[in-house]
């Protein structure tokens, strides 16, 4: 079973192109923890895992949900007789308890301050399925959607592979607090218009990622007004909307739809998901909930190509419509994830290291600027590479997100115990103290004074091997 | 929908307004009719009998009774302690443990007669996203796939829809039985080529939806040596391939190539599923077994859109790695499955009814060019809306699979107890006779 080189060709443009965005340098902080993970015991010296956005806090809370839940499962004594029923189920209109527990349980994450029709609800495979589905139904190959950055670097796989669609950023910085503002909206538009690109809409994420940081009501408000001016969609993926952990309170653009005078719903949509509120990323639910009927129609047909096992549906239509627990799983989860955070804010402020104010997101947003020798973003990119590699933690540099300055990294905290959380505090101290020790006006790092490991891993242009013989990578997503 | 919304005032995309979705189909509309009006023995004897959705039905007891003998395997473990792992899993790659037993379960499917390598098989959410995606992979916009009449309706969405490919039929006829020829093969190819599509490969299913008849391997050969002539591609989708009734006569393309020491092999893919043979569409369940690194590496990347849910892996992991349950299920499977035919063909044909000489699938094609009024689409789609509302049947017509030949009508029979079988064929029977004794008083 031989590749010829002649096969090559035989693909699509699709194919061949470099869109999935695998060949980001990006991936190599994942090589680097995959080929050395961090482990308390076994592996103490080992890479820990910073840059995959996941929330671990609360799985006792839902074991114990399952445990006293048999029924639920198909698989138990107790639910068994529902098996045959559930086994059977591919309608694309998804278990009518599912629906309606998702519509309930998005309610509850915006305080039951608006109601969601279960008839509105689409399904697809996981929020990365939801976005691509959204595009398939709102732009044709070659059309826009201007995006702020710094955004998910998923996104460029999600929104443009298969679609043939193109992101405009738009960008904010830090001069302004990474603010979107009308201006830059505008201008970006405007220049879209005069490059003759057709822009179909904005796409936000509200709480954002990489930022963690929710949007306040007038830039809401603002971001609706602009697209129902310029007659485009606004998509907001809220995947993160469980994850606010204090004030400002979270708004959601459903909410701020009642609000806008004669706003234009059907050019609104919302993605969700349970992979960051609940941590169930495994289970591949990404839910599309449109304004627009005619997309609810469409997207519905489309969703035949990611449906969500009906034996999760049945699971989550059970577990999401227990009120008690959902009430419960809420407040804990805010308040444990407030918990991690404060706990790792006070360890970067140790050292001087400043982030991004935030309240809400599984990350924070840590400002190293002040460790790049010069301001760009070449640097940035060997201090990340030092970082993986001498401090041994896998962070996200700015650039991965198209951040517009240098400095930034993105750094997950939800993703472990707290035992880790400590180690991770000491190598960053560690690390740091060392290089604010070093005397003004020398090189801050020196990359290749202090090599401990094969130089064959800091070669810059080694290619990405395809068969990464990497068995359990999560390269499914950036996160 | 509740909300009264004005009009959209701004454009969707051309797909999303397209009508390539191909739910206008009458192989929808009836499901409609089934859905207004469905029977069931107790609450709405009269009702309609779907008979146009081939699920698998029979053999849900041996599933059930596996899940009952084996709680450990299935659920994560007492006080679930697998679960918060099993969650996180969203690794393309899959679940190892299910990706060895989906490619161990395939063999067996095969009857060992060939060897399936874990590291190639590609998990998709469904047989439906196994084969769009592969169609992104394989071909581009305004290309074309060559496809055998009759076909499986949901290609037209599945291959096409947002793909922007294009199906060219390969006409089979009931001449020589619905096989199909070299000379149609070519015929096909030339017809692309009239209408400026790039042909990128032919897609066969494999034993066939709707004929429920296996490829003979001396056709599937001569399929390989075409594809492999004019530089293109072959996917099989073998869904089917445990719903054969007796193992010895289903031959995979995966078998030729193993005997053809996989010469030219990386342009072959195969597509399978557990949602027929298995009977779990809910589950969604596809896989994508490619001989080609690339497509191998590049679907994978593009699973991303379309995983199995962790925790469906790790149900059936447990389930397919059980070899004693699998070979018992297989071959229990094939041998009820091969009573309903048996069960369905008599019953037709006491009726006065010919059907295909079938011996796969959940269905049958049946013959009912005598009873047209008109030896035409019209003639056939007039008589499908009279067994619709009349009989109360949703059987799914001929054109619907683009059928070149009018007149004949797929039949499920293995998603109802055999006593609603009955009841559809004492149906049938009583409205063939009907128009028997119509046409002969005329």
């Amino acid at each position: 079973m031989v590749l010829g080189g002649k096969s090559q060709q035989l693909l699509s443009k699709i194919a061949t192109n470099d869109k999935h965005g695998e060949n980001s340098p990006y991936f190599d902080g994942w090589k680097a923890y995959d080929r050395n993970p961090f482990h308390p015991t076994n592996n103490p010296q080992g890479v820990i895992q910073m840059g995959l956005a996941e929330n671990q806090l609360c799985f006792d809370l839902i074991e114990e949900w399952i445990r006293n839940n048999p029924k639920a499962s198909i698989c138990t004594p107790e639910g068994l007789h529902q098996f045959r029923n559930i086994a059977n189920f591919q309608d694309y209109h998804g278990l009518q308890e599912f629906r309606n527990a998702m519509a309930n349980f998005m309610s509850k994450v915006r305080g039951g301050r608006v109601r969601f029709d279960p008839e509105r609800i689409l399904m697809s495979g996981g929020a990365t399925g939801a976005n691509e589905l959204i595009m398939f139904c709102l732009a044709d190959p070659g059309d826009a959607f201007m995006i702020p950055t710094p955004f998910y670097p998923g996104f460029v796989r999600d929104l443009c592979w298969r679609t043939g669609m193109q992101l405009i950023p738009v960008h904010s910085d830090s001069s302004n607090n990474f603010k979107i503002t009308r201006e830059a909206l505008e201008a970006a538009y405007k220049k879209a218009k005069e490059d003759n690109i057709n822009v179909k809409g904005l796409i936000i994420t509200n709480p954002s990622n990489p930022l963690g940081t929710t949007l306040d009501k007038d830039t809401l408000k603002s971001l609706v007004s602009f697209t129902n001016e310029k007659n485009i969609h606004l998509v907001c993926d809220e995947i993160y909307a469980a994850t606010v952990f204090s004030s400002p309170n979270y708004v959601s653009v459903a909410e701020v739809i009642q609000e806008v005078e004669h706003c234009k719903r059907e050019l609104i949509h919302v993605i969700y998901s349970l992979s960051k509120d609940m941590g169930f990323p495994g289970f591949r639910v990404g839910i599309v909930y449109s304004f627009n009927d005619e997309v609810v129609n469409c997207g519905r047909k489309m969703s035949s190509f990611g449906l969500v096992s009906s034996q999760t549906q049945h699971m989550l239509a059970s577990m999401l419509s227990d009120e008690n627990f959902v009430t419960r799983f809420l407040k804990e989860n805010s308040r444990r994830l407030e918990k991690r955070h404060d706990k790792f804010m006070k360890g970067l402020e140790e050292v001087n290291i400043t982030r991004f104010p935030s309240n809400a997101g599984l990350f924070c947003w840590m400002n190293l600027k002040s460790l790049l020798k010069e301001p760009t973003f070449e640097d940035e990119l060997k201090l990340w590479r030092v970082i993986i590699h001498e401090v041994k933690l896998n962070v996200s540099p700015g650039s991965s997100f198209n951040c517009s300055e240098p400095g930034w990294f993105r750094v997950c905290f939800a993703n472990m115990d707290d035992e880790t959380v400590d180690i991770a505090l000491n190598r960053i101290r560690a690390f740091v103290g060392r290089e604010t020790k070093k005397p003004l006006g020398m090189k801050r790092w020196q990359p290749n004074l202090s090599l401990s490991f094969s130089s064959r891993m800091f070669d810059e242009t080694a290619v990405m091997s395809p068969h990464s013989p990497i068995p359990t990578s999560p390269l499914v997503r950036a996160t | 929908m509740g909300i009264e919304i004005e009009q959209p005032c701004v454009e969707l995309s051309n797909v999303a307004v397209s009508e390539t979705h191909g739910e206008d189909s009458p192989y929808f509309a009836g499901w409609k009719a089934y859905d207004e009006n469905p029977y069931d023995e107790l609450s709405n004897p009269s009702g309609v009998i779907q008979m146009g959705l081939a699920e698998n039905q029979v053999s849900f007891d041996l599933l059930e009774k596996y899940l009952e003998e084996h709680p450990e395997a299935s659920t994560w473990g007492k006080g679930a302690p697998g679960f918060r792992e099993n969650a996180l899993f969203q690794d393309y790659h899959g679940l190892k443990t299910f990706r060895t037993a989906m490619a161990t379960f395939m063999e067996k499917v095969r009857g060992g007669r060939v060897k399936f390598d874990p590291q190639r098989v590609v998990l998709t959410a469904g047989a439906t996203a196994a084969n769009e995606l592969l169609t992104f992979i394989l071909a581009n916009p305004g290309d074309a796939l060559l496809v055998p009449t009759p076909y499986y309706p949901g290609f037209d969405r599945d291959l096409r829809w947002r793909t922007g490919v294009n199906i060219v039929p390969i006409h089979c006829d009931s001449l020589n039985n619905f096989q199909i020829t070299p000379e149609a093969l070519e015929c096909a190819y030339k017809d692309a080529e009239a209408m400026n599509f790039k042909v990128r490969g032919v897609l066969i299913t494999n034993p066939s939806n709707p004929l429920g008849i296996t490829i003979p391997r001396s056709v599937l050969e001569e399929i390989l040596d075409f594809v492999t002539r004019k530089n293109i591609h072959l996917v099989s989708d073998e869904i089917y391939s445990g719903s054969v009734f007796s193992s010895s006569e289903f031959t995979s393309v995966a078998e030729i190539l193993e005997g053809r020491e996989y010469k030219n092999a990386e342009r072959v893919h195969i597509v399978y599923s557990l949602s027929k043979d298995l009977g779990l569409p809910g589950f969604r369940v596809g896989t994508i077994y490619s001989y080609n690194d690339k497509v191998v590496t590049t679907a994978r990347r593009m699973s991303s859109f379309t995983l199995i849910s962790s925790q469906t892996q790790h149900l059936l992991a447990s389930m397919l790695s059980d070899e004693k349950f699998t070979e018992n299920y297989i071959e229990t499977n094939r041998e009820r499955l091969r009573k309903r035919y048996e069960m369905i063909i008599e019953g037709l044909r006491s009726a006065g009814i010919e059907c295909l000489k079938g011996n796969a699938g959940l269905f049958c094609w049946m013959n009912m060019s005598p009873l047209l009024e008109k030896p035409t689409r019209e003639g056939e789609l007039k008589l499908w809306n009279a067994i619709l509302h009349q009989v109360k049947l949703n059987i799914s017509p001929g054109s619907s699979c683009h059928s070149s030949e009018p007149g004949w009508f797929r039949v499920c029979f293995a998603n109802m107890t055999e006593h609603t079988l009955e009841i559809a064929l004492q149906r049938i029977r009583h409205f063939v006779e009907r128009i028997r004794t119509q046409t002969e008083s005329v």
